[in-house]
Parts: C-alpha cells; sequence; structure tokens
C-alpha cells in the first residue's frame, strides 16, 4: 500500500540515517529511510514523499547518480544533498544538477532541520506556481537576464570594472519565514563558492547560510541590507545586494552557475 | 683501454706521424747519400785525372817502372782500392795489385760495360756514365769484408805526341789507347749513410713517443679527465643524485659543457621536487578525501545528537553546558577535516587579521599534555602587544603544533626544553620582497611560469651577446640573485630586450658598483627594479621597496634541547618526503609546513647543532606590510 512520507533520507550510514530521522520526526515530519540509491528509487516508485535527503557518496549508484534516475523517471521531489566529502566541486555539482540545497556533513541538528524546512517552503511555494492561473499575483520573481545564479540560492552579476556583484534570490528568500537579522562577512574576507558567505536570521532565530555563488575577496558591503533587512525581500536583485567581489577564478566557476537568460525561454 | 676516445685519437695521430716521419726520413737519407756518392763520384774522377796526367809524361818516356811506381803509391792511399791500365784489347797492364797484371778483363765486366754493351764501342762518354757502384764478388775483392765500390773509367786517348813518341808504342789511327780504371771502397759512405739511417730512425721513434706523449698528456689533461668528470657525473645523475655538479671553472667547450650540466641537473632537481609535490598532494588529496569522508560521517552522528541534545537540555543547565563543549569541540573537528580537506586541495587559506599569541597558545594548549608525559618543559617568551597578522589561524596552528611534535620527538623521553619565543622585528625589503609581477616599458608580462626559481616564478629577458640570441632568467626574490644565467654574456656587446615585443630593457645608468651595463624592468604601480647584468656584481635596487624601508616582521621561533639535525639534512627538510622518524612519519609535516608559511608570504628557516638543539624560525608580515601589498 502506498504510504505518504515527508521525508526520505537516502545515506549508507545507520548513524546518519538515525540522526537525520530523530531530528525531522522531532520537527514534526514523516521520515522514511534507504541504505543505497536501488532500494531509494523503489522506495521512491513505492510511496510517495515530499522532500529527499540523500547522501553523494554510496556504494553503488552513488548521489548524483540518483539524481539522474530522478529526472529519468520524471520524479520532481525535491532533493537536499549532502555529503562527508564536503568538497566546493561536490556543492555547486549538486546544485547545478538541480539539488534545492547542500549540506556538508557533519552537520548540526539545527543546520538540517532548517535546511529541510526550507524545502518544505520551496516545495509550498512551488505548489503554488503550479496551482496559480496566469492571473494571479506572481510568487517570486526569478533573477533577471544577465545574472547568473548558484541553483535558486544566490545570483552573480557582472560589474564593467571586473568586480561582480552577489546576493540572494529570491526564491530562497521566500523560504525563509521572515528575515529577522543578517550576520554579513567584513570586507577583505575570501568567499568561497558552494560556502556559506553570510547567514540570514528569520522569526523563529533560525540561521540559513547563504552559498556563495563565487570565490573572491570581498571590497564592499551594502551596509543599505544591514540598515534595511527587508530590502533583500523587497528588491532581491538590485538595492538588495550584499558584497561587490573581486572574483579569483570566475573564468571556471562560472561554468557552475546557471545563465538567468536561459531561465526565460 | 683500447676503446676508449683518448687511445683512438693517439693512435692515429701516432699513425699519421710515423707515415710522415717515414717518408721524410727516407727522402732525407736518399738525398744524403746521393749528395755524398755524388762527391765521392767527383773526388775519383778528379783523381784519375790527376793520375793520367801525372803519368802521361811518364808514359811517353815509356818509363813503365815509374809509373808502377806512382800507381802503387796512389793505389796505398785508404779508401782507394785499386787503380789499372788497361790496354784496349782488355789486358791489364798496370795495377796496383801486382797480380791483376798480364790478366784479361771481359769485355762484359763492369768497367767495360758502358762502353761495349753496343755493337760499335762509344769512345767518348760523359762522366756519369763512367762511374759504377757495384759489389766486388768475393772471391775477386782483395779484402775480406767487401763493400760497395766506386769506379770510374778514364779513357786515354790517342794523341800527336803518343804516336809520334820514339818508342812507336801507339799506331795513329787509334782513338783510345788504354783506360784508367780507378775503384774507390764506399765503406766510409756507406758507414755514414747507415749511421744516418740509425740516426733518423732513432729520432724518428723518438719523435713519435714523444710526440704520442705530449698527446697523451693533453688529451689526459684537457679531454679525458672532463670527460671522466662528465661520464661520473651523468652516472651520479642517474642513479638519482641530483645535487652532483661539476667544476665549472674552465673556460672551453668542456666549461660550457659542465655549466650547462649543472643547469641541466638543476632543473631536473627543480622539476623533480615539483613533481614530488604534486605527487604529495596528490597522494594526500586521495588520502584527505578518504578520511573526511570516514570521519565525517561518524562526526556527524555526534554533531547531529549532540545539537539535538543540546536544543532538549535548555532547562537543564549543568548537562547543557557540558554539551555545548561536545558540540563546540566536534565542529572544530569539523572546521579541522574541512581544513585538511581545502590544504590538500591548495585553497587560498581563510585568512583574518588574528592575534598570533592565540594561534599560540591554542596550539600549544593541544600538545601541553603530550609534552608533560614527555617530561619536557615549555617555556614561552610571548611578546604581548603584537599586531594582528592576516592569516589563517588552523593551517597556522597546524604549524605550530606540528613544529612542537617535531622538537618533543627530538628530544624524546630523556626530557629537555622547548622555547617559544614571539618578538616583532624589522626586516630590510632587500633578498625578502618577492616580485610577482614585471612587465617590460610596452606592459608585456615579463613572468615565466615555466622555468621556476625556488618554486615562484622567475622573470625571463631575452638577451643578444656576441652573436648568441638566448634568454636569463631573474630570480623574482628582490635581492637575493638566485638567477639562472647559463651562459657567459661578453658585458661589453650586449642587448637585453623583452621576449615579446624586443623593447630594449637596457638601462639608461650603467651599474653604479662595477660599471657594467644594467637592466631595468618595471613593476606595475611599483615603480621599476634595475639591476646590474654583470655575473660577478649583486647590484639590485628597486626604490619603491626601498623607499618603503624596513618592513615589520613577526618573528615566531621555536627551540628544542633535542639531537638536532646533521648539517648534510638541513637543505633537505623542507623537501616532501624527508623523514627522520623512519616509519613513524610520513615526511609530510615540514614540507606542508613550508608550504603554509609560504602561503602567508612568510619565510621559514632552520638552525641547528647537533645534540644541541634545533631552532625554527618563522617570519610573517605584519598587517601594516600585508595591507601595502
Amino acid at each position: 500500500m502506498k504510504n505518504n512520507y515527508d521525508i526520505l533520507v537516502v545515506d549508507d550510514e545507520q548513524v546518519v540515517i538515525d540522526a537525520v530521522v530523530k531530528i525531522c520526526s522531532e520537527d514534526g515530519f514523516y521520515v522514511d529511510s534507504a541504505l543505497d540509491a536501488n532500494e531509494a528509487i523503489q522506495k521512491l516508485n513505492r510511496n510517495s514523499y515530499k522532500l529527499i535527503v540523500c547522501d553523494i557518496m554510496m556504494p553503488g549508484t552513488d548521489g548524483f547518480g540518483l539524481m539522474n534516475v530522478l529526472s529519468e523517471q520524471k520524479i520532481s521531489t525535491p532533493v537536499i544533498m549532502t555529503t562527508g566529502y564536503s568538497t566546493v566541486e561536490n556543492a555547486v555539482k549538486s546544485l547545478l544538477m538541480g539539488a534545492i540545497d547542500f549540506i556538508p556533513k557533519p552537520f548540526t541538528a539545527d543546520e538540517l532541520s532548517n535546511s529541510v524546512i526550507r524545502g518544505m517552503n520551496y516545495l509550498k511555494l512551488q505548489n503554488m506556481v503550479n496551482n496559480s492561473d496566469s492571473n494571479s499575483d506572481i510568487v517570486y520573481v526569478p533573477c533577471p537576464a544577465k545574472y547568473f545564479r548558484l541553483g535558486n540560492i544566490s545570483w552573480v552579476c557582472e560589474e564593467n570594472t571586473g568586480s561582480v556583484l552577489i546576493g540572494a534570490n529570491d526564491l530562497f528568500v521566500k523560504t525563509i519565514n521572515s528575515v529577522s537579522g543578517i550576520e554579513l562577512f567584513n570586507t577583505d574576507d575570501e568567499v568561497v563558492q558552494g560556502n556559506a558567505c553570510a547567514f540570514i536570521k528569520d522569526k523563529d532565530e533560525r540561521m540559513h547560510p547563504l552559498l556563495s555563488p563565487l570565490s573572491g575577496r570581498i571590497i564592499e558591503v551594502n551596509e543599505a541590507i544591514i540598515n534595511n533587512k527587508n530590502l533583500i525581500e523587497k528588491d532581491p536583485y538590485f538595492e538588495g545586494w550584499f558584497y561587490r567581489i573581486l572574483p579569483s577564478d570566475s573564468e571556471y566557476e562560472f561554468k557552475n552557475l546557471i545563465n538567468c537568460s536561459s531561465d526565460r525561454l | 683501454m683500447f676503446k676508449k676516445i683518448g687511445f683512438k685519437l693517439i693512435l692515429v695521430v701516432g699513425i699519421t706521424a710515423v707515415v710522415i716521419i717515414g717518408i721524410f726520413s727516407y727522402y732525407n737519407i736518399k738525398s744524403h747519400s746521393n749528395a755524398l756518392i755524388a762527391e765521392v763520384e767527383r773526388h775519383a774522377n778528379q783523381l784519375s785525372e790527376t793520375v793520367k796526367h801525372s803519368t802521361r809524361y811518364d808514359m811517353l818516356l815509356n818509363q813503365r817502372e815509374r809509373l808502377h811506381n806512382i800507381i802503387n803509391t796512389i793505389g796505398e792511399q785508404p779508401g782507394i782500392q785499386s787503380v789499372r791500365v788497361l790496354n784496349k784489347v782488355g789486358e791489364i797492364i798496370y795495377s796496383s795489385h801486382e797480380d791483376d797484371i798480364g790478366k784479361m778483363v771481359d769485355k762484359n765486366a763492369e768497367s767495360c760495360y758502358v762502353c761495349h754493351n753496343a755493337n760499335e764501342p762509344l769512345q767518348r762518354l760523359p762522366i756519369k756514365e763512367r762511374t759504377r757502384i757495384f759489389k766486388p764478388l768475393p772471391e775477386s775483392a782483395h779484402s775480406e769484408n767487401p763493400s760497395r765500390v766506386l769506379g770510374i773509367i778514364t779513357p786515354i786517348y790517342n794523341e800527336p805526341s803518343c804516336y809520334e813518341a820514339d818508342c812507336h808504342a801507339h799506331e795513329k789511327e787509334q782513338t783510345v789507347l788504354g783506360v784508367l780504371d780507378i775503384t774507390i771502397s764506399l765503406q766510409d759512405v756507406d758507414e755514414q749513410i747507415e749511421q744516418a739511417e740509425i740516426d733518423t730512425v732513432i729520432f724518428a721513434l723518438s719523435a713519435v713517443i714523444v710526440f704520442s706523449l705530449l698527446l697523451w698528456f693533453v688529451v689526459k689533461r684537457w679531454v679525458d679527465k672532463p670527460v671522466k668528470d662528465l661520464v661520473t657525473a651523468t652516472h651520479e645523475v642517474g642513479t638519482g643524485n641530483l645535487n652532483y655538479t661539476i667544476n665549472e671553472k674552465r673556460n672551453d667547450e668542456f666549461g660550457l659543457l659542465a655549466k650547462s650540466f649543472n643547469n641541466m641537473t638543476q632543473k631536473l632537481s627543480e622539476a623533480r621536487i615539483q613533481l614530488f609535490q604534486s605527487d604529495k598532494m596528490a597522494s594526500l588529496g586521495r588520502l584527505a578525501a578518504g578520511v573526511a569522508h570516514e570521519i565525517n560521517n561518524p562526526l556527524t552522528g555526534v554533531l547531529t545528537y549532540s545539537s539535538f541534545l543540546l536544543k532538549k537540555t535548555e532547562n537543564n543547565p549543568e548537562i547543557h553546558n557540558d554539551l555545548k563543549v561536545i558540540v563546540r569541540e566536534t565542529k572544530r573537528s569539523r572546521e579541522i577535516v574541512k581544513s585538511l580537506l581545502d590544504f590538500a586541495r591548495q585553497s587560498v587559506p581563510k585568512k583574518n587579521p588574528v592575534n598570533i599569541t592565540d594561534v599560540i597558545e591554542k596550539s600549544i594548549s593541544v600538545v601541553e599534555n603530550q609534552l608533560a608525559i614527555n617530561h619536557i618543559e615549555l617555556k614561552k617568551n610571548l611578546k604581548q602587544d603584537l599586531p594582528l597578522i592576516t592569516l589563517d589561524s588552523n593551517q597556522m596552528q597546524q604549524v605550530f603544533i606540528n613544529l612542537l611534535v617535531n622538537a618533543s620527538d627530538a628530544i624524546g623521553k630523556k626530557g629537555g626544553t622547548i622555547t617559544i619565543s614571539t618578538d616583532l622585528i624589522k626586516l630590510s625589503p632587500y633578498g625578502i620582497t618577492h616580485i610577482k609581477k614585471a612587465t617590460c616599458p610596452k606592459r608585456h608580462d615579463l613572468m615565466d611560469n615555466e622555468i621556476k626559481i625556488d618554486g615562484m616564478p622567475s622573470i625571463k629577458l631575452k638577451v643578444y651577446s656576441s652573436g648568441r640570441t638566448g634568454f636569463i632568467n631573474l630570480d623574482p626574490v628582490y635581492g637575493r640573485h638566485h638567477h639562472l644565467i647559463n651562459w657567459n654574456l661578453n658585458p661589453n656587446d650586449l642587448r637585453v630586450v623583452c621576449p615579446e615585443c624586443e623593447t630594449s630593457l637596457l638601462n639608461s645608468h650603467k651599474c653604479p658598483e662595477c660599471a657594467a651595463l644594467a637592466y631595468s624592468i618595471e613593476v606595475p604601480s611599483q615603480g621599476t627594479i634595475e639591476g646590474c647584468l654583470s655575473n660577478d656584481c649583486s647590484w639590485q635596487k628597486w626604490d619603491f621597496v626601498d623607499v618603503g624601508g624596513l618592513k615589520e616582521y613577526c618573528e615566531i621561533k621555536i627551540s628544542d634541547t633535542g639531537i638536532g639535525i646533521p648539517k648534510e639534512n638541513l637543505p633537505k627538510i623542507f623537501e616532501p618526503f624527508y623523514s627522520t622518524k623512519g616509519q613513524k612519519g610520513t615526511g609530510l609535516g615540514l614540507s606542508v609546513i613550508w608550504g603554509i608559511i609560504d602561503n602567508h608570504n612568510g619565510t621559514i628557516k632552520v638552525d641547528s647543532e647537533i645534540n644541541k638543539g634545533t631552532t625554527f624560525t618563522i617570519h610573517i608580515p605584519c598587517l601594516t606590510a600585508v595591507n601595502k601589498n
């Protein structure tokens, strides 16, 4: 018989599964688990899940392989990727392949549950898009043409001077329940693609990391968003930018980003 | 031995010398003996003419006794074998040997052959034809040891006084009355020629020997030895000793060869170190990936459960605080694993302005217990109020922990002291500052990433000198002078240009120290660097940096009273896989440390004395210096 679960956790380590089950159950989610990709696919075909939390490094088919199978079988369940081999490459590859989030292992209970909560919000937003007719309100603003985005999390906009502006995607901000605070890095700090470059606090004091779309050195921090936190919700792509950075290896890193112009075709 | 190039050379030259001297000697002896024979001939001719003329009167008077006397007297002279007078039918009428008188001489005998071989006897002969050299048959010889003899016949012609004489011995119609035949022994001449032959052979042999010896010495001195050195060196390099160098002092082609050989081995050893480095990085990367994955999973268990419990125990402060420690330390482990991964991938260090004293204190707290167990006293001599330094505190902590553990290992279990001290010092930029970018006046990049000097990209200049073209690579560290100049530049005929646009890089002024030509290259927005092009001069000037004066550096010294490092090992200790700990160590520690310090624009050096101890000195530029860069 078909069961309706909230979350399917796929990991080859029982202790990780146990931890995820424990944390998510505490948050009120109904969690199922699979020890490898094949079992996950069988369960996905049998039951319905809202969200998948998936490890990358697994014996047999790995996390990326599982994502390929999902897109082949047209299973649109959002995926949160996690791995012990938490390199920049794995993070950006996951997001490029369509994962909605990436959590490097080891993670804390809060980091996991925050990501899961954002995932659930993401699902709600997507359902609103799917259910709304074309005349109704815009659910979220896609990033403008000529911008590039890291998954649905952050964007980057090239400036003529060689520096770039980076900021948070509207969809990402919308998955956070009302921004109550922002923690920013300082000028001259280094940011690394796929690693946290800022933390956004929601009304429940949960910290949500913003993954940087590019690596580089911060040359200017947007003071306006510190004073006016709503700016990142109101005008996420222009006035609500986070940093101006000098990219260190933009040529290579841009290959990991999605061109926002292609979203509009 | 016979296959050696020197031997072959000597053999060929020796044979040539033998042939040349042989031919020369042959013709020399020949001409010498010809001259001697001609002299004897002349002498014989003169003698026979003398005999003829001095006997003429007696002949006319038909005074036979006197004639006999004269001929005998002459015939007794040394060297003269015989004097004979033959009448026209071949009968010997006078002879210095009495027993020959009256004998008939065969017409075919030597003395007669010249005239009588023709059908009609010749009557007048040139002197050459009248002489003959022959070896008398032993039985007819008058001496026991017959030597060559020269015979000369002089015809006695009929004259009016002969047929008009009273004796009427000769008819008027006769043309030749008889022949005067004198034979002269060539013994002296032959001896002289023989002596000359022996002399020449001795001379030729000694010339060849002296020549070969000289050649052998020259070949040994100028060819054999350098070739041998080169063979030894290639063998050494072939077996892996890339530190082997050849003496470059010679100023011939072998000197050049030695220079380019040394340069080649230097390049090879640099390439090998780089290969080691990348190999090390690759294996470290694989190791880190494995470790990260393996450790991160259990850490996930610890971190999730502890952070989960942390949330649930907010009402129980005692447990809550303990859990906080667990969560904090697990997060720290997470950072360590992450930095391991980051370092393996040589990512940009995460630099923040930090207090170096804090980093050192944290590092000490990690190893304190271990030191106490080994009875090692740790003396801290930390200067307070050090300026903040921009560095990756995790990586720097790794450096200090590594050095402290090394120091503890060097001391062993017998106990000792480790001293860690910090200070603020000022260093001249000369010999330290790294030139990271250099251009020609037209802004072409001069940095050469392929040829690195001590691991840093060098500055490449194109050079024309004495009709040759080549490149020189300058040391990118200002004032250090580890330049790569592989050939002798002629300071008087020199042109230094940008490899790309051929714009001259020669300085308008000459070197103020040695007046040789100098180069001038630009550093974008940091002025120009000038330097002397002479090999023997080390003048270099960079106003932009010099004006800044002394730069502030934080100096960290870690000394131990351990076993020390042998002098010959000191240059190797920062090489990857160099380890004295045998199975215990991986040999990666110090090379990784070097990499981290280098990443922070710092330097690390080591001083050591056997059984006294070792001191590592680290210099890291302070914040102000970094900002200016």
